[in-house]
C-alpha cells in the first residue's frame, strides 16, 4: 500500500506520513522544497524501516500535475491514499493591495489543490479504489476580514471536495475533508489563546482514523465543529460589524 | 518569510534561574539560517529539551532557537552503526527506533530526554565513561552553522580546532545542523546487572576497583549518613545482556514500581515536600529495598539507565524555588579526603541532598571545557535553599579547586569566574578558538557571560 503526501513540510502532513508509515505503508513525500522533502523521507524511511521516496512539486504548475501523479505511481506502485496537505496563508494586507499576491493564495490553496485532486481522481475512479484526503480549514467556514483570501480559497476547496465526493462515491473512492482548528504548527507558534492547541501527532492520528473509517468530514479538535456552528449561525448583519 | 519570535519563559531542569527569551522554532535548516539572520542586535543560543540544570542554556535579553522540530534522522548505516541526524533528535527517539534493531547510543546520561545537540554541547558522560569516554568520542562530521552564517563541517580530521571547541563547547561556537553518531551494537534490550550494598565510602572504592570488567558502573549514596556510615549506598554495575537473557525481578523493580506510582511530578509542586526529614526517610528506604551483599539480575534497560524518567516533571517536586545540582570531579586520592570533606560539610549543614550519585571516571583526557577528568565524580541535588546553599557551594568550590578538581558546567548556575578559571585551565585557548569563529558575540549564554567565556 502506498501513500502520497503533498505538502509534506507542514508539521501536520509530516505527522500524517508517520502514521501511515507506522501502519506499514510506503510513502511518497512531495513538497515545494526538494531538499526538505528528501530529509523528511529519509527520516521516515529510517524510523519506520519502510520505503519513502521524495520529489519536489509545484502546486501552481497545473499542467505538470497529471504527469507528477503518474511518475509517483511508476516509482511506488498504485496509490491507495493521497493527502492534499499543502497550503499558504499569504498576507491578507498584501493581498488586499496587490492582486498578484491574492491570486497566488487562491492558486495554491484552491486551483492547485483542485488540479491535483482531479489528476488523482482520474486515476482512482476507473480503478474503483483509492482514498483522498483534503486538508481544508475552519477559516473556510465563514469569511472574515482578517483572512478572507485564504479563507475563501479553503472554503471553495471544501465545497469542491464535497462535489468530488459525490462523484467518486459511485467509484468506491472516499474523499475526506479535514477542517482543522488550532494545531501546534508554524502558523500557530506563539498564538495567544485560551483554547487548547492540538499536537500534530494527535491531529494526524485523527485524520488517518477518519480516512480509514471512510469519514466525509473531520473537524479537529472536534469542538471546533461546535465553535464553527455558532460562528456560522451569527446573522450577517451582526457578523459584519464584528472583528473576529 | 521572516522569523516569528515568541516571548517565552525558559529554565533548565533545576527551574533556577527562569529567564524570558524571544524564541524561534525553525523546522528546516533554511528556517534556522533565516532565524540567525533575523536575530537583529541580539545574541542567540540553541535550546533543546531543557535538561541541563542551570543557566548554560539560557540568555537574558537574548534569542533562543528551539531545536525541537529540527529532529530528522538523515542516514543510517546498519553495517557500521553510523547515524546522521539533526541536532534536535532526542536520545529517547534513537533508543525507540534502534534498540529493537540491536543498537544503542554510545553514551547516555541519567535521562533519555536530551537531544544529540545538547549531548555534544555538554560532552555528556554516562555510566560507561571508564570504558567509552564521552559523547564527543563517538561523533564525526558535525555540521555547524557558524556566526558568519557559513556552514562548516568539523571533526577530528576537518577543522579539528573548531571541533575541539565545539565538543563540550556549551553551544557557544555555533548552531549544530547535523552530526554523525556511531551507535553501539547490543544483543539484548536488557541489562545484566548487579547491585552491591556498600556500607561506607571505602567500601565504595573497593567495589569500584573490583568492577573494572563491567562496562557500566554507578553508585547511589546516602549523604545524610555521617561518621562510620558516611558514603553508604548501593553500587550498581552491569553490561548489555546476552541475546537470550530474559527479564527478572530485581531490587530495581521495587524502586521503579514506587517511582511509577507518581505519573507526573507537577501536582506535587511544593517547597515543603522535600525537606530534611523526607529526604532522610527516602534514602533510608532506598538503602533497605536492596538486599545486603551482591544481587545479580537481568534488568530493564530503561530502569537501569533512566530510573527517574518514569515520572514526568519530577523536578517540580522541589517546588517553585527550584533546585541546584552540584556535580564535581576530583583527581584520585588514596585517602579520598576531598570527597569525605564534601560529604561531611553537606551533612553538617543539614542541607541534605535528595539524590547523590558517585562514580569513578576513566583515565581519558577530553580537554577544552569538557567535564570528566581522571578521578571521582559526585553529583548532589539540593532544593534551592537560597543564600545558605550558595555559601555552602562556594566553600565546596574552594575545596574542589584546591584538589585540582572541577564543577560540571552543564549543571551549574552559580560558579564564580575565579574558580572556573582554575578548574578549567584550557579556558583561554578555548576562548581564543571561539573568538576566531564568533568575533562579534553572536552566540552567548548566561553561564558564558558569568564565567567570562563570552563578553
Amino acid at each position: 500500500m502506498s501513500v502520497l503526501i503533498l505538502g509534506a513540510t507542514s508539521s501536520i502532513a509530516r505527522a500524517v506520513a508517520e502514521q501511515y508509515a507506522k501502519l506499514g505503508h510506503s510513502l511518497f513525500i512531495a513538497a515545494r522544497d526538494a531538499a526538505e522533502a528528501e530529509r523528511i523521507a529519509s527520516d521516515i524511511a529510517i524510523r519506520f524501516d519502510t520505503i519513502a521516496k521524495s520529489a519536489a512539486f509545484d502546486a501552481t504548475a497545473f499542467d505538470t500535475h497529471l504527469d507528477f501523479v503518474d511518475s509517483v505511481e511508476s516509482q511506488l506502485g498504485e496509490l491507495s491514499v493521497a493527502v492534499v496537505a499543502f497550503g499558504a496563508m499569504g498576507d491578507q494586507g498584501e493581498s488586499e493591495g496587490d492582486f498578484a499576491a491574492a491570486k497566488r493564495v487562491i492558486d495554491i490553496n484552491y486551483t492547485g489543490a483542485v488540479s491535483l485532486c482531479e489528476a488523482l481522481a482520474s486515476r482512482f475512479e476507473p480503478r474503483k479504489r483509492g482514498a483522498l484526503i483534503g486538508i481544508a480549514s475552519v477559516a473556510g467556514d465563514r469569511g472574515r476580514a482578517s483572512n478572507y483570501f485564504y479563507g475563501s480559497a479553503k472554503g471553495a476547496f471544501a465545497l469542491y471536495l464535497q462535489g468530488l465526493r459525490n462523484r467518486l462515491h459511485k467509484a468506491n473512492v472516499t474523499v475526506t475533508t479535514v477542517k482543522l482548528g488550532f494545531v501546534d504548527t508554524r502558523m500557530t507558534f506563539g498564538i495567544e489563546t485560551k483554547l487548547p492547541i492540538a499536537s500534530p501527532e494527535a491531529t494526524a492520528q485523527a485524520i488517518v482514523n477518519a480516512q480509514r473509517r471512510g469519514a466525509d468530514t473531520l473537524y479537529y479538535p472536534q469542538f471546533w465543529w461546535g465553535i464553527m456552528g455558532i460562528i456560522k449561525a451569527i446573522p450577517e448583519r451582526v457578523f459584519k460589524k464584528l472583528s473576529l | 518569510m521572516s522569523t516569528n519570535w515568541v516571548n517565552k519563559k525558559l529554565a533548565g531542569w533545576g527551574r533556577y534561574p527562569v529567564v524570558e527569551m524571544l524564541c524561534a522554532r525553525p523546522q528546516s535548516p533554511s528556517e534556522l539560517r533565516q532565524a540567525l539572520a533575523d536575530r537583529g542586535a541580539d545574541s542567540v543560543l540553541a535550546f533543546g529539551l531543557g535538561r541541563s540544570y542551570g543557566d548554560v542554556g539560557l540568555l537574558r535579553h537574548g534569542k533562543a532557537i528551539l531545536t525541537e522540530r529540527l529532529d530528522r534522522m538523515l542516514a543510517f548505516d546498519p553495517e557500521s552503526g553510523w547515524l546522521r541526524c539533526e541536532a534536535g533528535v532526542g536520545l529517547a527517539e534513537i533508543i525507540k527506533v534502534f534498540l529493537p534493531r540491536g543498537f544503542f547510543p554510545p553514551v547516555v546520561p541519567g535521562t533519555q530526554f536530551v537531544t544529540v545537540g545538547g549531548a555534544l554541547a555538554n560532552n555528556i558522560h554516562g555510566k560507561n565513561h571508564h570504558v567509552d569516554g564521552c559523547w564527543g568520542d563517538h561523533v564525526r562530521r558535525v555540521e555547524l552553522l557558524t556566526a558568519s552564517g557559513e556552514i562548516v563541517f568539523c571533526d577530528k580530521d576537518h577543522e579539528p580546532e573548531l571541533f575541539w571547541a565545539t565538543v563540550g563547547g556549551l553551544g557557544l561556537t555555533g548552531l549544530v545542523l547535523s552530526m554523525e553518531i556511531r551507535l553501539t551494537p547490543v544483543h539484548s534490550p536488557h541489562i545484566d546487572m548487579e547491585t552491591v550494598r556498600v556500607n561506607h565510602l571505602d567500601e565504595f572504592f573497593e567495589v569500584s576497583a573490583a568492577s573494572a570488567d563491567f562496562t557500566h558502573t554507578v553508585s547511589w549514596i546516602d549523604c545524610a549518613k555521617r561518621g562510620l556510615k558516611m558514603g553508604r549506598g548501593v553500587f550498581m554495575r552491569g553490561r548489555h545482556a546476552a541475546a537470550d537473557a530474559t527479564l527478572e525481578k530485581s531490587p530495581l523493580t521495587g524502586v521503579l514500581d514506587l517511582v511509577k506510582s507518581f505519573a507526573d511530578g507537577r501536582p506535587f509542586e511544593s517547597n515543603l515536600l522535600l525537606n530534611k526529614l523526607t529526604i532522610k526517610a527516602f534514602n533510608e528506604a532506598y538503602f533497605r529495598i536492596h538486599p545486603a551483599g551482591t544481587h545479580r539480575s537481568i534488568a530493564d534497560l530503561h530502569g537501569f539507565f533512566f530510573p527517574l524518567d518514569a515520572v514526568d516533571n519530577w523536578n517540580y517536586a522541589y517546588g517553585s524555588r527550584g533546585f541546584l545540582q552540584y556535580q564535581i570531579a576530583v583527581p584520585h586520592d588514596p585517602e579520598h579526603r576531598v570527597m569525605r570533606e564534601v560529604l561531611r560539610r553537606v551533612s553538617d549543614t543539614g542541607m541534605a541532598s535528595f539524590l547523590a550519585v558517585i562514580k569513578e571516571f576513566g583515565d581519558q583526557q577530553h580537554g577544552g571545557l569538557s567535564f570528566p577528568i581522571p578521578g571521582v565524580t559526585l553529583a548532589l541535588d539540593f532544593p534551592n535553599y537560597g543564600p545558605a546553599l550558595f555559601a555552602l557551594l562556594d566553600t565546596l568550590d574552594a575545596l574542589v579547586v584546591e584538589a585540582g578538581g572541577r564543577v560540571y558546567l552543564g549543571k551549574d548556575a552559580r560558579l564564580s569566574r575565579q574558580h572556573f578559571r582554575i578548574m578549567y585551565p584550557e579556558w583561554e585557548r578555548w576562548r581564543a578558538v571561539r573568538d576566531r569563529w564568533d568575533p562579534n558575540g553572536v552566540f552567548k549564554s548566561e553561564l558564558g557571560k558569568r564565567l567570562g567565556l563570552v563578553d
